[in-house]
């Protein structure tokens, strides 16, 4: 009871700052707001029995690239914009937005219709971390690999451009 | 029902007088960094206030709460009032899963001395710890002044440098200990300390702690002689008070971790386990005191090649090396 | 090599500081012992006299000119001797920096810097000090200097004539 009390009260603040999140000017409240909703959506992953995925949330997105987000703003000094206040936004700017919104909608409708366990609320079971770590090494080992195969190509790839670039930097110098 | 009520009521003493020791032990490590590094440098410290300044910290608070609690004309006020906070209470928050002693029996009652022995105690030790920043941030930019977001920017950069080689160092100690739980962790160094076992992952830990806790030599948000007093410049009264505080009892917890993960928390010989447990802490908290006192700050840039081109390496290689060794091992 | 002094250099200061843990520290506790001032320590400022026990100050306003804060002001009086003096003479020590400016300006050697440092207090207004508050009944440093003698004025007697005056220094001359 108190669980899927906390459920539906955790949704309605995740929702409220992610719209916060978007609307704000400054974009600072932006992070801080987005801060906020990662945070709700951490603890709602707890009640739901994922405390694993409940840290990593909160180490990966908020402690880290959130952090990320807000060191570019400060480093790039991204001021709030107070100009391009338009009076009444026709259907071309709010269309595209209505349209989201109701794929969203709908696709979280069909889930919850379609799983029978998310619609009797809080499910019983908890993966404590090792289960999780067993799942996820045993069972989905190979897409664990080709993921951070990805990830390190990624990492390879930034470092070619940046080297790239540093080379060019060094020849304009000597020439 | 009675049986509940004791329980609850004995959490309600534990929370209670973990916070008191805490704040106390933190007022006294002011006292304590003061005397020390004045001795250090060939002074008294301060020794007015009472019997060889004793009092100073009661002093201290009295002043600062009697101040003026001022907010600069163009500051975020919100964010501006907010930040202290934040710093304050993430380090607070961690001392929640720091196994102190073992197991107790008090009114016929198993009395495990932790507030939360949670399974994923690493996790939440790096996630609370990663948010203090945000009152560092939040702090330098709320502010309104050069400086305090110079201290932000820089503090958002240490951090974003050393957090990744902080993590990667405890992996070792997680697959030693094979769990999450700090209790867990302290209970695998019965025999033989963390420290004996993996002294690299210990020496990447504790450089990566002493730049979490903002002291020199990684003191580069506040940095005095360069940027006023970094992210708390504008501050005043109790709001400084806050984040002075702050700093300090984040020195105890990282003490009580860096013992929790590496010196076998509270296993010793011949003394009580809470003794050594507190006598730990306290040593760890003097071995920041004297490096302190000994040495100068690093610069941006050579923080940053510390943490992406030695320490991330390095514990990378360490995880590596462990997993081998774990493996031969059996 | 580079290693070893970088890794000599890390923990020298180390030792540096415990061996200064145990040793007696140099500051003075102030208000119980005091600290050995130098000689020429700048501190209050005093009007000396001359060593007949006039006044040296002839009000020629040269040290409140050569202030830097302005905290010096007087008043000058002709006697009927035609010398001058202060009719009043202020220093206001919340304003003094004690730079020492005043006594290198003075021509008489009247104003002088002594040791004395301890002027704090909560009135503002008890460190604007007077002439009776600034007067002094000895020579100050130089004890056997009397503007008069040395120099002369001519005002109601030409120069060195008038009692106890030194024939003015014939500046053509070598010998001392």
């Amino acid at each position: 009871m108190i669980a899927t009390l906390m459920f539906y009260l955790l949704g309605a603040v995740a929702l409220g700052a992610t719209v916060m999140a978007i609307i704000q000017r400054n974009p600072v409240y932006s992070v801080i707001y987005l801060v906020k909703s990662i945070f709700s959506l951490a603890l709602i992953f707890y009640l739901l029995g994922a405390p694993m995925i409940a840290a990593l949330q909160i180490i990966v997105y908020a402690g880290a690239i959130m952090v990320l987000f807000l060191f570019v703003i400060m480093m790039l000094e991204v001021t709030p914009t107070n100009a391009a206040t338009r009076t009444a936004p026709g259907w071309f700017h709010w269309g595209p937005v209505l349209l989201l919104a109701l794929t969203l909608v709908a696709l979280t409708l069909m889930l919850i219709g379609l799983d029978p366990v998310s619609s009797e609320g809080v499910p019983r079971w908890h993966a404590s971390p090792r289960d999780f770590g067993y799942t996820l090494f045993k069972e989905y080992a190979l897409a664990v690999k080709i993921i951070s195969f990805q990830l390190s190509f990624a990492a390879v790839g930034a470092f070619h451009v940046g080297m790239t670039e540093r080379r060019r930097a060094r020849q304009e110098d000597a020439s | 029902m009675s049986e509940s009520l004791v329980t609850l009521a004995l959490i309600a003493v534990k929370l209670g007088l973990i916070f008191a020791v805490i704040l106390f032990m933190a007022a006294y490590l002011v006292l304590a960094e003061r005397k020390i590094l004045g001795r250090m440098q060939l002074r008294y410290g301060p020794n007015r206030t009472g019997p060889f300044g004793l009092m100073q910290p009661l002093a201290d608070v009295i002043k600062l709460l009697t101040k003026e609690d001022f907010v600069p004309a163009r500051a975020d006020k919100w964010l501006f009032l907010l930040a202290p906070g934040i710093t304050a209470v993430t380090a607070l928050l961690v001392f929640a899963v720091v196994p102190f002693g073992p197991t107790r029996e008090i009114f016929g009652q198993q009395v495990p001395l932790v507030v939360v022995d949670l399974n994923i105690g690493v996790l939440y030790v790096l996630g609370v710890s990663s948010m203090a920043v945000y009152g560092v941030v939040l702090g330098g930019w709320a502010s309104n002044s050069k400086y305090s977001l110079l201290g932000g920017v820089r503090g958002l950069s240490q951090m974003i440098s050393y957090e990744l080689s902080l993590g990667l160092s405890l992996v070792p100690v997680i697959m030693m200990a094979r769990s999450f739980s700090l209790t867990d962790i302290v209970m695998a160094q019965q025999n033989l300390p963390f420290l004996l076992l993996n002294p690299v992952a210990f020496g990447v830990f504790f450089i990566c702690v002493l730049a979490e806790s903002n002291r020199i030599p990684f003191d580069l948000p506040e940095a005095e002689n360069e940027l006023v007093g970094g992210f708390h410049t504008e501050y005043s009264g109790m709001r400084f008070g806050l984040f002075f505080v702050g700093e300090y009892i984040n020195m105890v917890v990282l003490g009580s971790l860096l013992t929790v993960f590496f010196l076998g928390g509270w296993h010793g010989p011949w003394l009580p386990p809470l003794a050594w447990f507190l006598i730990k802490v306290l040593a760890v908290c003097a071995m920041f005191i004297w490096i302190r006192a000994s040495m100068p700050r690093l610069r941006y840039d050579q923080l940053m090649n510390l943490g992406w081109k030695i320490l991330l390496p390095l514990s990378l290689l360490n995880i590596l090396v462990t997993g081998a060794v774990l493996l031969g091992w059996g | 090599m580079h290693v070893v002094r970088g890794i000599r250099g890390t923990l020298q200061p180390f030792w540096v500081t415990l061996r200064n843990m145990f040793r007696k520290p140099v500051t003075v506790q102030y208000p119980e012992e005091k600290q050995q001032l130098p000689e020429r320590y700048r501190a209050r400022l005093i009007l000396t006299r001359d060593p007949d026990g006039a006044e040296r100050c002839v009000a020629c306003h040269l040290c409140s000119a050569a202030c830097p804060v302005d905290c010096i002001s007087m008043q000058a009086v002709e006697a009927e001797d035609g010398r001058r003096y202060a009719a009043w003479f202020r220093i206001n020590f919340t304003r003094c920096i004690f730079c020492g400016l005043c006594t290198e300006a003075c021509p008489t050697l009247a104003i002088q810097v002594t040791a004395d440092f301890e002027l704090a207090g909560r009135d503002l207004l008890k460190l604007v000090y007077e002439k009776e508050d600034l007067l002094v009944d000895h020579c100050g440093t130089n004890s056997n200097y009397n503007f008069y003698r040395q120099s002369g004025i001519g005002v109601s007697a030409p120069r060195g004539r008038n009692p106890g005056e030194a024939p003015p220094a014939d500046v053509k001359d070598l010998m001392p």
